[in-house]
């Protein structure tokens, strides 16, 4: 299985960074998102996957070793509130550079701040 | 905190209150409010001399960073406490003359007396601190404090030229002496300094004390303008002149000399520093005073004059180390030459200042500098006159005044040096009073022409800005004082030698001196060879100076283009020019290029970490098996991500993006995450909302151009890169296990310490709660930025460009 998932990231980083060099604020938006979903099944298999119940306490489980990894989801928990956070700021960013500058072109966009 | 910690700290406490002085009472002169303090301090500070005469000192602690042993020690002993009463002396003197020197009504006096007295505090803080650290900030705070005095009036283009070569100059010696500070330290295992003393035996033979000698000189070179970073002091007389009397002539350049006198103790048996010191206060000596002959500008002669002068104090310095090498005392002349420093050291404070106030009260009166235009000043100026006769005549070493003494101390100690049998100086010494002779003979001809140029020959009115006439009584104040002290150092100069000088050269040499030393300066030696120099140095500087033009032409000998400021300069413009080409070549301006750059490196250097370090491992033992399910979710990531490679409407590549988004939460939900895939589902959601809707309303695009196929590859070979790397990683994250997991804290603790059973929550709210608060932070600063810029209106500012 992790093997499988290592190279499911790997695809996923990959994608994300032939998106991210292209041209188009548009798909280098994209390709943050399928980054941060690549780096969250990261931190996940790097835990250890299906190592045992859901990290709920309860007291059918005997013993503390039966639980899954509970940190490696605190840390993605935060990771993906934060990447949402960052996309949806990006995404007005888009937005509003189209409005003003009529291009969603990142190099037509060079040396705009001079001008502006 | 104690009575001297608040003396120290009373010049900063004062400057935050100086804007407010100035802004309320318009109508005064901020400058008398300022007076005050410095007064208050010398009086403060006189009272110690009592006490450090018999030998006593005095030290108060106030801890900062304990754990790191640094602490706002302070020590007062006889060379502390002659440079407290320098600083507070002469600032008084300075701030009195400033006030008639700078109009209320033009200048910015506000910032003029913050920056003065942050250097007043400041300089107070190197001379008293125990605590090389604590040393270390205040000194770079006399360099800034410097800066911002040099560049006082920053619409002149020289004087910002100055601050900043004065600020490169002085911060590169700042930084070495950080060095050796943290050698020293390493060495001895303390910041302070009587603690390094006491241990200064065992610090000898340490393989860094060599490394820490010169960087610690190296800072005190460059402060003290000694050869070849001397550059910098001409060019910092572009500050108004109270601050070059201040700063540049009596104060922060006796820095450098400060912290030579403060650490001989622990370096000066070592020949390195007895070389160094000696020589390259000798070099300086010569260089400065045969320098300072060929300048127009008044204020350029005597800022020469200050670097030969201080070269001169240094090299008694350096000569004064030898006397470590003999043990009797009795008969022991080199501990004169340390005498003679701490002699010179306050005359030169004396007299320069006096000569540095008289070139100001020219410059003010006449509007002019240039001793080609100036001339006959006698009649109209007759005070200033007498003023600057004295202090040019002390500064050649002419009798009775106090210059002459001290010149004489030194000569002494120069031809002494013919003696020495330590460190080969049979073969070199007779270097050291050749050279010091031929320095002094420039010294009397450049003392006669700061005196004789501007006040007598012919009157050129024509050629000044204004018609000159003496300065007002306030001006003429301190220079006067200043002048009596010549006089007065120079006929009863033992006023001084008990009280100040022994306890200071006691801080020194506290090895050699004790209590059956005594200072006396005596006026008459007999035909001694000191006072056949003196009279050789007067009769052919006499000879020099009236054939001056016939010689001048020696000065052309060396072409401009390979003097040290055409070094300097062309150093500065190299450094510019290759930064801004490495600038423009790593800044294009693109994202492309600094994204591609950023994941070159990603994949070089981890690519090379992990053949490197062999840390690649795959451990197939613990692997979770494969379910039919997992397979199909995972083909549903790997064709999604990868058909948005392909993707050629917008609406499509959102919509794949949804859906990559949707089964990493299934995965959630089959990796015992139910947290996350709900999380994930949720924002999800919003996300693509949000896409939808961004660009809903916006028209189409013309259809792109086909992009280059170069450009392609290169970008699916970077990004191949990137992906096998992050397999590779995954896999031996995985596989390597260096140490064991904290999560079964949380987990054990969960329910025990906070109440939850659900571990993550419990993690994310409570034991981490702190990061939560921050990511809420960060949301809201997203959500702030998004608020901003969808008001924000960039149509006004567009008509104006």
């Amino acid at each position: 299985m992790e093997l499988l998932m290592a190279i499911v990231i790997g695809i996923l980083f990959m994608s994300a960074t032939y998106l991210m060099l292209s041209k188009s604020i548009l798909r280098i938006i994209i390709g943050t998102g399928l980054l941060s979903h690549g780096a969250h099944l990261l931190i996940l298999t790097m835990g250890g996957l299906k190592g045992g119940s859901v990290p709920l306490l309860s007291d059918k489980v005997a013993s503390y070793v039966d639980y899954v990894d509970p940190l490696p989801q605190a840390l993605i928990l935060t990771a993906i509130v934060i990447s949402f956070g960052v996309t949806s700021f990006l995404l007005v960013l888009a937005y509003r550079t189209y409005q003003e500058l009529g291009t969603d072109d990142m190099e037509e966009m060079r040396g705009t701040e001079a001008n502006e | 905190m104690s009575l001297l910690h608040w003396a120290v700290l009373s010049p900063f406490l004062l400057a935050i209150i100086v804007p407010f002085l100035y802004k309320l009472f318009r109508q005064i002169h901020t400058g008398w409010f300022v007076l005050i303090l410095p007064v208050l301090l010398f009086t403060y500070f006189s009272r110690f001399i009592s006490l450090t005469k018999q030998g006593e000192v005095i030290t108060e602690r106030a801890t900062w960073i304990p754990s790191l042993g640094i602490h706002v020690d302070f020590y007062l002993d006889g060379l502390g406490l002659l440079f407290a009463l320098l600083i507070t002396g002469i600032g008084s003197l300075v701030i009195l003359y400033s006030i008639f020197y700078l109009s209320k009504v033009k200048e910015k006096l506000n910032q003029f007396y913050v920056f003065l007295l942050l250097f007043m505090g400041a300089m107070l803080g190197v001379v008293l601190s125990d605590n090389l650290i604590v040393l270390y900030s205040f000194w770079e705070f006399t360099s800034l404090s410097s800066f911002l005095l040099i560049g006082y009036w920053n619409e002149r283009e020289r004087s910002r030229y100055g601050a900043q070569k004065s600020l490169l100059i002085t911060v590169f010696g700042g930084l070495s002496l950080l060095g050796g500070i943290i050698l020293l330290s390493i060495m001895g295992n303390t910041f302070s300094i009587r603690e390094l003393i006491s241990q200064s035996g065992e610090l000898m033979d340490h393989p860094l004390f060599t490394p820490a000698l010169l960087l610690v000189l190296l800072g005190a070179f460059t402060k003290s303008a000694q050869f070849p970073f001397h550059i910098w002091l001409p060019d910092a007389m572009e500050a108004p002149t109270p601050v070059s009397a201040y700063l540049h002539s009596a104060t922060m350049v006796k820095a450098g000399i400060y912290l030579v006198a403060r650490l001989s103790p622990v370096f000066a048996e070592s020949g390195v520093w007895f070389w160094c010191v000696s020589i390259a206060g000798l070099i300086t000596l010569f260089w400065g005073s045969f320098s300072a002959v060929k300048q127009t500008d008044l204020k350029g002669i005597l800022a020469f004059s200050t670097i030969s002068q201080l070269g001169l104090i240094m090299s008694l310095l350096g000569l004064g180390a030898a006397a470590l090498h003999y043990d009797t005392l009795g008969e022991n002349i080199y501990l004169a030459a340390t005498v003679a420093a701490v002699f010179h050291l306050i005359n030169h404070a004396t007299f320069k200042g006096s000569l540095f106030m008289v070139a100001g009260i020219i410059d003010h009166e006449t509007g002019t500098r240039d001793i080609r235009k100036l001339g006959g000043l006698m009649q109209l100026m007759p005070i200033t006159f007498t003023v600057a006769v004295i202090g040019a005549f002390s500064m050649a070493g002419l009798p009775p005044f106090n210059g002459f003494l001290s010149k004489e101390m030194f000569l002494a100690s120069m031809v002494n040096v013919l003696e020495l049998d330590i460190f080969n100086m049979e073969t070199w010494g007779v270097l050291f009073p050749v050279l010091a002779w031929v320095a002094s003979v420039f010294t009397f001809i450049y003392s006669m022409i700061v005196v004789l140029k501007p006040f007598t020959g012919k009157l050129q009115l024509h050629l000044l800005e204004k018609k000159p006439h003496e300065a007002p009584i306030g001006m003429l104040i301190s220079p006067i004082i200043l002048a009596t002290l010549v006089i007065v150092f120079g006929i009863f100069p033992n006023l001084l030698s008990s009280s100040i000088i022994k306890p200071a050269v006691a801080s020194i040499q506290p090895n050699l001196v004790d209590s059956n030393f005594q200072v006396h300066i005596a006026f008459w030696h007999g035909f001694s060879p000191e006072l056949w120099m003196t009279i050789g140095i007067i009769v052919i500087g006499i000879i020099l100076y009236k054939t001056f033009p016939k010689w001048k032409r020696i000065y052309q000998w060396l072409p401009e283009r390979f003097s040290l400021n055409a070094l300097y300069d062309n150093g500065l413009n190299a450094l510019e020019r290759s930064a801004s080409s490495v600038m423009k070549f790593l800044m294009t301006g693109s994202i492309r290029t600094y994204l591609l750059s950023i994941f070159l490196f990603f994949i070089l250097s981890l690519g090379f970490a992990l053949y490197w370090k062999d840390a690649f491992k795959l451990d197939t033992g613990n692997f979770a098996p494969i379910g039919l399910y997992e397979m199909v979710l995972a083909a549903i990531i790997v064709i999604g991500s990868i058909s948005i490679l392909f993707a050629k409407s917008r609406l499509t590549s959102i919509i794949l993006l949804g859906a990559v988004g949707y089964t990493v939460s299934l995965f959630f939900v089959l990796f015992r995450a139910p947290d996350l895939a709900l999380t994930q589902l949720v924002i999800e959601t919003i996300s693509v909302a949000l896409f939808l809707l961004c660009f809903f309303h916006l028209p189409l695009l013309a259809s792109r151009k086909e992009e280059r196929m170069t450009f392609r590859l290169n970008n699916a070979l970077i990004s191949i890169g990137v992906g096998t790397i992050v397999t590779l990683i995954a896999l031996s994250a995985h596989s390597n296990k260096l140490f064991d997991s904290i999560s079964s804290y949380y987990l054990e603790n969960a329910y025990k310490e906070a109440g939850g059973k659900n571990v993550v929550n419990v993690i994310l709210v409570d034991f981490r709660g702190l990061d939560t608060m921050f990511e809420i932070s960060v949301l809201s600063i997203a959500a702030l930025g998004i608020f901003a810029m969808i008001k924000l209106r960039l149509t006004g500012r567009k008509d104006k460009s």
